[in-house]
């Protein structure tokens, strides 16, 4: 009980310039390293300091072993999996994995492509946690995953409907429980507001500008997104 | 047994009852969500053979208030004091990280001045001490143990006035901001603490005196739960938890920010990874963050805890008295907000329970498009039917309590 780490270096800090660099050439070594074709596209965000491959479905299993087995990257941990929503994008869901190496304190995302219909390959048989990260997933955007049994609603209530998290889902949600006094339980009932919600609109025109003054807002409450 | 009975009787009803066999079918146990050891509402179905847990499987979501969604309806500032309902028993820890990946993505993370890193350090280390005395001594609670809850709650009470001071709210502050913090803490408070930090470890050490060698609580503990360090790492476990398992992981050594790279402080790391060692480990760090506090209390001096950018922070309010563009400003960013650029990050910090760690998906616009919210506790409790296999309903208790569960972020 009385061990302890004395120093930053110890546990193998690294200063931030060095690791901008260390990460351009663990990505490379990531795009020799996976199969040909695999691999959409290596990136590194937020100025190099976060690398980011982007993988193609159905090689996303090998890739995930790889990550993890290969002593040259050996990330032991999947800390964070999740959904984002672009209903613009052909294949609207984006599934990001967020892996962790504690021996070599590195870190990298894997985001892989899908849309509603299409499964996504579970990695829980890499990294048991992932089950509660997926049900998650699947909760709160449909998207399904290959090989994962357990896929039931998590966060949600039992007998829920709907993916709340997606873009097209309202923020109000369609139902509302109350007491029914005579029923003597909870119901479900169509929600009713008081007040509409009011979803206020402060972009201001000139900053977001993409289009002739004056046509801004019709078609334009949120610039583009990061194409990634 | 009546006195008068004769030795041979007795010798053959002992032979009976040995030689009885029970059958004990398998049978499910709903505990929760409305039980005083499931800290919160932790609902969970227990397959149990005889007193002995089969299987267990946690019904999450009771809590959830649908934050991530939330907080793609508010700018970046509304956003803020969603965080402090996640972890609610470390509110300060989970603004950091937002605050952090707000900080990046604008690209002004270099641009903190001194004082705010010193405040937002200590703070997070307070904090990380409000934290582990909630834990520990509810953990004790759960373990049949009503003393120490008492004596914590008090110390706990000491804490919370910092934060009053600080940020003028007792638990929920919504006090740090991208940026800096939201405004200075008041001349006396340094001295507040630094009377405070000098009685603190005294009452450690009762608290140790109360727990550590108890031999009830060491009998409801040790060998309870084991997670090896395999497994640890395998159920995506972070923090004391990771620790006491014996790996020497740490974000504020090993991807150090703020300014925990130029701090000197220790990392109390476990062997055995068992309820008792989680619980020995949050008590070490209970010191080390003392240490910490101690050494940025030495740090402070006198500065601005804002970046200059009133673009992105407001102007002092006497000076939007008498300037029109710091008017403008104020107007501005308390309506429309600032807009952060477009890009995604993965923002961690060691939160007194793990890695808290925030993705956070910028679009552009003064709301951010996604933000998902990474709790410890939650791989944690996922984590519970491998911790509880085998062992009787009431080490149950004792891992959920020596896991650190708060469902304010594991509902989310």
């Amino acid at each position: 009980m009385a061990e302890v780490i004395k120093s930053a270096a110890e546990a193998g800090a690294v200063a931030p310039a060095a690791h901008a660099e260390r990460l351009r050439i663990l990505g490379e070594a990531a795009r020799e390293a996976l199969l040909e074709g695999s691999v959409e596209e290596v990136r590194l965000e937020r100025g190099g300091h976060e690398l980011v491959l982007r993988v193609r479905r159905e090689h996303l299993l090998q890739t995930m072993a790889l990550l993890r087995d290969d002593p040259r990257f050996a990330f032991e941990q999947l800390m964070d999996l999740c959904g984002v929503d672009w209903p613009e994008r052909a294949e609207r869901f984006e599934v990001v994995y967020n892996l962790l190496s504690l021996s070599l304190n590195q870190r990298i995302r894997v985001t892989v492509r899908t849309d509603a219909a299409t499964p996504v390959p579970s990695v829980a048989a890499l990294w048991p946690c992932a089950t509660w990260y997926e049900r998650e997933a699947w909760d709160m955007y449909g998207i399904v995953f290959e090989g994962q049994t357990d896929l039931r609603r998590l966060l949600t209530d039992y007998g829920f409907e709907g993916h709340p998290l997606r873009k097209d889902f309202p923020l109000t949600g369609y139902v509302e429980v109350r007491y029914d006094e005579e029923r003597k339980q909870v119901v479900y009932q169509p929600v009713s507001l008081t007040q509409d919600f009011r979803n206020f609109d402060f972009l201001s025109p000139w900053e977001g500008m993409t289009t002739l003054p004056g046509d801004e807002k019709v078609h334009l409450n949120r610039i583009e997104g990061p194409e990634p | 047994m009546a006195a008068t009975a004769d030795p041979a009787a007795l010798a053959s009803a002992t032979e009976v009852s040995t030689t009885r066999t029970v059958e004990v079918d398998s049978h499910t146990i709903n505990f929760g969500p409305q039980h005083p050891a499931a800290h919160g509402v932790l609902r969970l179905i227990l397959e149990m053979k005889g007193e002995v847990v089969e299987r267990a499987d946690p019904h999450i979501g009771l809590l959830h208030r649908g934050t991530e969604k939330l907080m793609e309806y508010k700018t970046y500032l509304q956003a803020m004091p969603y965080m402090d309902r996640l972890d609610y028993v470390s509110p300060m820890c989970m603004e950091h990280s937002f605050v952090l990946a707000v900080e990046r993505l604008l690209g002004i993370e270099q641009d903190i001045p001194e004082r705010a890193r010193v405040i937002r350090t200590m703070f997070a280390e307070l904090t990380r001490i409000l934290n582990h005395l909630l834990n520990v001594t509810t953990f004790a609670l759960d373990c049949g143990a009503i003393t120490p809850a008492l004596w914590g709650f008090e110390q706990r009470e000491h804490l919370l006035e910092f934060y009053e001071a600080a940020g003028g709210s007792h638990y929920h502050v919504n006090y740090f901001r991208a940026g800096g913090v939201a405004r200075d803490i008041p001349p006396a408070l340094e001295e507040r603490i630094a009377v405070w930090t000098r009685q603190f470890p005294r009452f450690l050490d009762d608290l140790e005196g109360l727990l550590t060698e108890n031999r009830i609580f060491k009998q409801r503990t040790v060998d309870i739960g084991v997670m090896s360090a395999e497994q640890a790492i395998a159920w995506g476990f972070s923090g004391p938890c990771l620790r006491a398992s014996g790996l020497p992981w740490d974000l504020r050594k090993a991807q150090p920010y703020e300014i925990y790279a130029e701090l000197d402080f220790d990392i109390p790391v476990g062997r055995h990874g068992d309820c008792y060692d989680r619980f020995l480990v949050r008590m070490q760090e209970m010191r080390q963050s003392l240490r910490i506090v101690e050494q940025c209390l030495n740090r402070l001096k006198p500065g601005p805890v804002k970046i200059a950018d009133n673009k992105i922070v407001p102007p002092p309010r006497a000076e939007m008295k008498r300037s029109m563009e710091a008017l403008i400003h104020h107007f501005k960013l308390y309506t429309e907000g600032y807009h952060v650029p477009a890009g995604a990050t993965y923002t961690v910090t060691e939160a007194p329970k793990g890695e808290f760690g925030v993705y956070l998906v910028a679009d552009g616009t003064n709301r951010p498009y996604r933000c998902k919210i990474r709790a410890p506790g939650y791989a944690h409790l996922q984590a519970m039917d491998v911790l509880s296999k085998g062992h009787m309903l009431a080490d149950a208790v004792a891992i959920i309590g020596s896991l650190d569960i708060v469902f304010g972020e594991i509902d989310r």
